[in-house]
């Protein structure tokens, strides 16, 4: 198993988890607003995301959970396009040093661009912008050729989502397409935070011993032990979305009244954000230590 | 004409779902083309005695006089408004929980919109004892209560879905999320010819009975085949059933009724587009599992859509009809709300049937356009009506039809 070519050379988000575990942070870009996205994706850098997935909003978001859904919702009711999102992303990564990957849904990707539909304009988009992968959930391996074809030419990732339930014949297929990293999903359902880390993951991890991509962990972490048990479990890293939209939704929720209220708000989420991140982190690289022999990446 | 074997319609169609359920659609595959393309272990056998015995099948092909002398040609109604439950969805649902029962699966969820596809899974979810689940978009419980009544009836549990426009399209949204947690006990009873690939092609082919059985009986009946079959059009399950065995007769016009709901029109701003007529003005994109023809907006954003029937009030359509649609096999029309008011006191008043206010769609295209269909009609009556009834005299009289009859009967009481 796990007999994907290596790459000629290693893309930045493979580089991302190369000396230690990599925190994988979400957020839904336009939630509540564009430049409180830009806000708090420098802060999930400077409390230690090493690389920040974005999520372009889909009004249809079949594999979010409540979490996700709603920051969708808010996202795209504050006037959130693809466009806008783009924009968005060429201003981030003039001034975040980590790689950018866009979360969205196929058929955003599939409609971009004047031209007949197809993946390619959205691609080379999300290139022009300083996006290093894509993450599309509900692009199975099996209707991934065209957008493969179309990461290639731009030199992006396209990551897929290992499952619980996934095959071992649909884990070869997936893992000789996969670039970046493998998303792990560390339990049956949706997006959400729980409160406990699932046996499942355990069992996908030693499945994806032998794997040279890196594997991050995602789908119901949120706190520093939830990290530290996945990756002394053999993760490279986890991803983490909505224990950071939960606090972005806090503020949404609260509802400052003044402007110089919400700049006050709009810095204390991003500081509880940094913290959050940092948490994380530190979760992550206790479980690290616990490694006996880390995999050499 | 494409071929069927990887789940694709010419471009339509395909899998586009999150990797977790994939495994289990592969196993559904498998399974459909064990049991119900080649019969394995009586299969097919069992789901035609049961569509006798519990269903009350075959329908009757009625031939509608007194509609006949109005357009001055032969009409005739497939009866699915007698089948049990009052609607063709049952064709469905007993099908596909009777293979999730020989699939060795011990829970059911599915979506509703007009509630008609719940009720159906409900009776045969009861019908064959197994749990049951259902999903469905708040605004649709409140336009539908007595279908809520009876899916309690049958002791299924409902879940309202509170997000976006609480009609069908978040209830297929939340109904995935169900089956992508518990993917490994549970089967989804998905309610039209959508979705990924085999559903389009399995429900379908539950649904081909009523074809199946109208080209016999209008044979027997009239003596040959009709000029046209007409359908009403939202997702498209009762018009692939109507028309399947049919499409390969090239002579028997193939007219698809999408709602109009109050217009064509699309508001963007707003996300909304006021009717459900996703084959006549749609494009392609990619929801719910299938490539199809889509509402939406130059994005890909899926836009809310509209009809007075819940049952067509969904943005997406069958990536099989949206094919044939584009090969010319079939021809997509609509009609709008009004005119399908129209039509469901039309034939309650001449015939003495009280249509669903979707099959009122596919009734409505006959009272504006007999001439377009030939000598020789079938329309599809998909269900019947009882459950339209608060809507019907609400919409009614908010537009003070002629057609209606006046309620005042109900007036100076208290």
């Amino acid at each position: 198993m796990a007999s994907e070519p290596d790459p000629a050379t290693e893309s930045d988000i493979e580089e991302a988890f190369a000396d230690e575990p990599a925190l994988v942070s979400y957020v839904a870009v336009g939630d509540p607003d564009a430049e409180s996205t830009k806000e708090y994706v420098r802060a999930l850098v400077r409390g230690g995301a090493d690389v920040v997935e974005l999520g372009l909003p889909f009004s249809e978001p079949i594999a979010e959970g409540p979490t996700i859904q709603q920051a969708i919702r808010r996202a795209l009711d504050a006037g959130m396009t693809p466009d806008r999102y783009f924009d968005l992303v060429a201003d981030l990564s003039g001034d975040v040093d980590v790689p950018l990957v866009c979360m969205t849904y196929y058929n955003l990707i599939y409609q971009y661009g004047e031209s007949e539909a197809g993946p390619e304009p959205f691609v080379e988009a999300a290139a022009e912008a300083g996006i290093s992968g894509l993450i599309v959930p509900d692009l199975p391996v099996d209707e991934s050729g065209p957008l493969k074809e179309a990461c290639e030419a731009h030199g992006l990732d396209l990551v897929f989502i290992v499952a619980p339930t996934t095959t071992d014949d649909r884990l070869d297929r997936m893992l000789d397409r996969a670039t970046g990293f493998v998303y792990v999903q560390g339990r049956l359902g949706t997006t959400g935070t729980r409160t406990d880390v699932s046996s499942e993951t355990h069992v996908s991890l030693d499945r994806l011993a032998d794997t040279k991509l890196p594997k991050a962990v995602g789908f119901g972490i949120s706190e520093r032990e939830h990290a530290r048990e996945i990756v002394a479990g053999g993760a490279d890293g986890v991803v983490v979305g909505s224990a950071f939209v939960d606090i972005i939704a806090e503020q949404s929720s609260a509802g400052s009244q003044t402007q110089s209220d919400d700049v006050a708000e709009q810095k204390n989420v991003a500081d509880r954000l940094e913290a959050k991140a940092r948490e994380l982190k530190e979760g992550a690289l206790a479980g690290w230590n616990e490694v006996p022999e880390p995999e050499g990446k | 004409m494409s071929s069927e074997s990887d789940g694709k319609f010419g471009d339509y169609g395909g899998q586009f779902v999150p990797e977790a359920l994939m495994p289990a659609i592969e196993e559904l595959t498998d399974a459909y083309e064990r049991y119900v393309l080649d019969n394995e272990d009586g299969f097919v056998d069992e789901f035609r005695q049961r569509l006798g015995d519990f269903g009350g099948r075959p329908t009757p092909l009625q031939r509608a006089d007194r509609l006949s002398e109005r357009y001055d040609r032969d009409v005739y109604l497939k009866r699915e408004d007698l089948l049990h439950g009052g609607a063709h969805k049952l064709n469905n649902a007993l099908g596909q929980v009777l293979l999730a029962k020989y699939m060795g699966k011990d829970r059911i969820v599915a979506e509703t919109g007009a509630g008609q596809h719940g009720t159906a899974t409900a009776m045969a979810a009861a019908h064959l004892g197994m749990p049951c689940e259902i999903y469905m978009g708040r605004t649709d419980i409140n336009r539908q209560r007595p279908n809520v009544f009876r899916m309690r009836i049958h002791d299924a549990e409902v879940n309202p879905v509170d997000v976006g426009s609480g009609t069908l399209k978040e209830a297929i949204n939340a109904t995935m999320r169900d089956w992508a947690t518990n993917v490994e006990d549970t089967h989804y009873v998905i309610g039209s010819v959508v979705g990924p690939h085999p559903f389009p092609r399995m429900v379908r082919d539950f649904q081909s009975i009523i074809s199946e059985e109208a080209r016999e009986q209008i044979r027997e009946q009239a003596g040959r085949l009709p000029d046209s079959v007409v359908a009403c059009a939202g997702g498209g399950s009762n018009t692939m059933g109507a028309f399947h065995e049919f499409v390969g007769d090239e002579d028997v016009g193939l007219v698809a009724v999408e709602a109009g709901g109050s217009s064509l029109t699309i508001d963007e701003e707003e996300g909304l587009a006021p009717h459900s007529a996703s084959l006549s003005v749609g494009e392609e994109g990619v929801l719910h599992g299938a490539r199809t023809k889509l509402l939406q907006n130059p994005d890909g954003q899926i836009l809310e859509s509209h009809s007075v029937s819940a049952g067509l009030d969904y943005s997406g359509v069958g990536p099989e009809l949206a094919h044939l649609a584009d090969e010319g096999r079939v021809r997509p029309v609509n009609v709008d709300d009004d005119a399908a008011l129209d039509a469901f006191h039309r034939l309650s008043t001449l015939e003495g049937i009280i249509p669903a206010l979707e099959s009122s769609h596919a009734l409505g295209y006959l009272e504006e356009n007999p001439e377009q269909l030939g000598d020789l009609v079938v329309v599809n009556v998909s269900g019947r009506g009882d459950k339209d009834l608060d809507t019907v005299i609400e919409e009614s009289d908010r537009r003070d039809l002629d057609a209606a009859p006046s309620m005042e009967v109900f007036e100076g009481g208290e």
